[in-house]
């Protein structure tokens, strides 16, 4: 029994070496290449940071697309979903706030045309995308207020949308980050 | 055929690509053949030397026992001390503070276990240190150790009649270098190539385009939810799980994680037959590992696509499906296949919110976890089936009049004792677990507790009664997913689903080792035209009947308060 406690312990000391110095730091260091540094790639705009590619943020002004509902706020350092189940009244009674939100701004569109994530919460609260057909159904109020073309923002939302892999696998989404960055620099 | 399915259906053959011809790797590799990535022996050579360990000792069953609770009681020791003076240890950029004595309790249990149940979010709770010296440290050797037991096992039914079941530290060793740390260093430089962060950089702050303020909870994650996967862990670096853009950037990394979280379960039942040198017997339970698992996943993947009816009534499209809890770019089929296979495989890790899954989605993810063997965990998956194995002999053996056998080997009294205590175990840990969080719940309500009772539900009526369910049934199952919604950093609920964890993590080890090592000590019995033959159709036929009926026998009940009637009420 005293032969496992030492052998236990000594192998646990020497695997620490192996798994929690050697292959992280080797991880972080290959990481240094990466787009990010390994930190998180950011998106800079005169020199500023202005967000993270992957991190959704919070637009809620006419003017911008917006992303989805999120139950954190866009909090980036405090994950979450809303785990409201499917059932729950409150939860409906949102979902239908948010339709009639919609509804408000933008003008010309029918319920039937807005699509599930426009209503919906996120799983990490942080979702950087919306579907392409969510971000089809602003594009009007948003030419209207920023006085251009409608064609120009439809090209736009084309132009930043991400296909499926290879054309084949997985559902097709748009960044609204991104999104609004080329907006802001159409005008 | 949509992109969306397209997408979960090539992932699916993509894992069985992988998993069949590392399941014959692993069988060289645990019976000591010669593999190519024998360059690795130097460096295992060196840990032996440095640990005092003689791999030629071998070890009887007790022995293997013995070992493998004396390291995880170290690892148990160790970890609580760390994890309640974290707030004073070095490596804490963001200032996290030390956990309460019954969240390190629960917290460290359930990382020993390899079940990853978080009562704390990864952004505030835990620090650097205890994010890779505890955390990601026992997702490597918790799954190492249910690997390692499974080698005893397949040890046991290799010989005609021994009671030599090889050196546990080789198997476990073994294990980390020729497996887990080599893909899983592949697997966290995809991650960290596709975006996840992997250095040592504190919280970060920027002002959005809007003029907010943000703060960035970041770190080295990559390192830790690549082997989180492999080794069917599951516990994120961050809050949200795979579900956060940073643990899961896009569909690509998606893919990685789901294919890297099957790999293993699915190999150990391949390398099972090539090990024991009876390959056919190895595909019967695949097939029924498989057929049980198509069988979960279609009807879940179905509710989701299906949207929420609720919703639908309110005029909206939902045309891919449900999406509350889930990410645009990963999708509401994609997700609804993680939420099954995470509870097949007792991962645990989730891309999207459990608790906001369909009432019958739901269903399936219990279910998944109730049976806890289609696949199940990394090694311990095949130690439950082999469980059901054994009563399905037994039944067998009843129904024909004949003394019963498993591969040449007599099953008697003590062995049906020890496989009926660890089948009874799990309806009696969770059944009971979800009777006294119900009690609970409605009599001590106002308890002065971090979380009161009555309002630790996040949800009314029958879908409370599911989170509290699915919590224990979680535990027990050592998965770790929740319905989140539930506030459970109380002293009850840390308590109660700690001692779960630990007994559905150690007996359903201890009780299939102790059969496999009794029966391995028996005489030989030369197959004749009286034995009872386990690789064919019928036997597989009779394993899944064992499995569907001791499990709708424990648990049709439970389901019906919770999920059925949340989804029947939902429809009327």
């Amino acid at each position: 029994m005293k032969k496992y406690i030492t052998q236990s312990i000594r192998l646990t000391l020497v695997l620490m070496v192996l798994l929690c110095i050697l292959y992280p730091l080797s991880i972080a260091l290959a990481g240094k290449m990466s787009s990010g540094n390994g930190g998180g790639e950011k998106i800079t705009r005169n020199g500023k940071v202005i967000g993270y590619a992957l991190l959704g943020q919070s637009f809620t002004k006419p003017e911008y697309f917006w992303g989805r509902p999120s139950s954190v706020d866009y909090n980036a350092a405090g994950s979450a979903g809303s785990n409201k189940g499917p059932s729950n009244e409150d939860y409906l009674k949102l979902v239908s706030d948010r339709i009639d939100t919609l509804l408000k701004y933008n003008p010309g569109i029918k319920k039937l045309d807005i699509p599930a994530d426009m209503v919906t919460a996120s799983g990490s609260g942080l979702d950087p995308n919306i579907s392409e057909q969510g971000a089809i159904i602003q594009i009007k109020r948003i030419a209207t207020i920023r006085k251009i073309d409608v064609r120009k923002v439809a090209e736009l939302v084309v132009k930043n949308t991400n296909k499926p892999i290879l054309g084949l696998f997985g559902p097709s989404s748009v960044n609204v980050l991104k999104l609004n960055l080329a907006l802001d620099e159409l005008n | 055929m949509d992109t969306e399915l397209l997408g979960i259906v090539a992932t699916f053959l993509l894992t069985m690509v992988i998993a069949i011809p590392m399941g014959k790797y692993l069988a060289k590799v645990f019976a000591g053949e010669k593999v190519w990535t024998d360059f690795l022996k130097p460096l295992e050579n060196g840990i032996y030397k440095l640990s005092g360990i003689n791999i030629k000792e071998q070890m009887n069953w007790k022995q293997h026992l013995k070992a493998l609770l004396t390291i995880n009681i170290l690892w148990l020791v160790y970890g609580f001390f760390v994890l309640i003076l974290q707030g004073k240890l070095p490596l804490n950029p963001d200032g996290n503070p030390s956990m309460a004595p019954d969240l390190a309790f629960n917290t460290i249990i359930s990382f020993v276990a390899n079940t990853n149940l978080q009562h704390y979010s990864g952004e505030s709770g835990v620090s650097y240190l205890t994010q890779q010296f505890v955390l990601m440290f026992l997702q490597f050797v918790s799954a190492a150790t249910g690997i390692s037991a499974a080698v005893v096992l397949f040890k046991a039914f290799r010989d005609k009649t021994t009671v030599e079941l090889g050196n546990f530290w080789e198997f476990f060793v073994r294990s980390i270098t020729r497996l887990l740390l080599p893909v899983a260093i592949i697997v966290a430089l995809l991650l960290t190539f596709n975006g996840t962060p992997a250095s040592y950089d504190g919280k970060d702050q920027f002002i959005s385009m809007q003029g907010d303020t943000v703060n960035v909870s970041r770190g080295p994650a990559a390192q830790m939810i690549a082997i989180k996967h492999l080794g069917t862990n599951g516990g994120g670096y961050f809050g949200a799980n795979s579900a956060h853009p940073f643990e899961n950037p896009n569909y690509l990394t998606n893919t990685v994680e789901i294919v890297a979280q099957m790999l293993i379960p699915l190999a150990m039942v391949i390398a099972f037959g090539f090990f024991i040198r009876k390959r056919k017997f190895s595909w019967m339970i695949f097939g029924v590992m498989t057929i049980g698992t198509l069988l979960l996943l279609i009807p879940a993947i179905t509710s989701e696509i299906g949207g929420n009816p609720a919703i639908a009534k309110m005029g909206i499209s939902q045309s891919t499906g449900a999406m509350e809890g889930k990410e645009v770019r990963i999708g509401p089929t994609a997700t609804a296949y993680w939420s099954i296979i995470t509870t097949v495989i007792s991962t645990g890790s989730v891309n999207g919110m459990h608790d906001s899954t369909m009432p019958l989605t739901g269903m399936w993810q219990l279910l998944a976890m109730m049976i806890n063997s289609f696949y199940g965990g990394c090694g311990v998956g095949l130690l439950n089936f082999f469980i059901y194995l054994i009563i399905a002999v037994f039944i067998s053996g009843l129904m024909v009049g004949r003394t019963p056998e498993f591969l040449g080997h007599k099953v008697e009294a003590r062995e049906i004792k020890i496989a009926a205590i660890i089948t009874l175990l799990s309806p009696f840990l969770i059944l009971t677990g979800t009777a006294m969080s119900s009690y609970v719940f409605t009599n001590v309500a106002g308890a002065d507790w971090a979380v009161q009772p009555k309002s630790w539900l996040n949800n009314p009526g029958f879908h409370g009664f599911s989170e509290m369910l699915y919590e224990v049934t979680s535990a027990n199952a050592n998965n770790g997913s929740g319905f989140e919604g539930l506030g459970d950093n109380n002293v009850f609920w840390n308590v109660l689903t700690g001692v779960i964890i630990f007994l559905g993590r150690f007996l359903p080890i201890i009780g299939p080792v102790a059969i496999a090592g009794l029966l391995a000590s028996k005489k030989f019995i030369p197959e004749s035209a009286g034995t009872l033959k386990t690789d064919t159709k019928t036997f597989a036929l009779m394993t899944f009947a064992v499995i569907l009926v001791l499990n709708a026998l424990s648990y049709f009940p439970a389901l019906t308060l919770g999920p059925l009637a949340e989804y029947f009420t939902m429809i009327k």
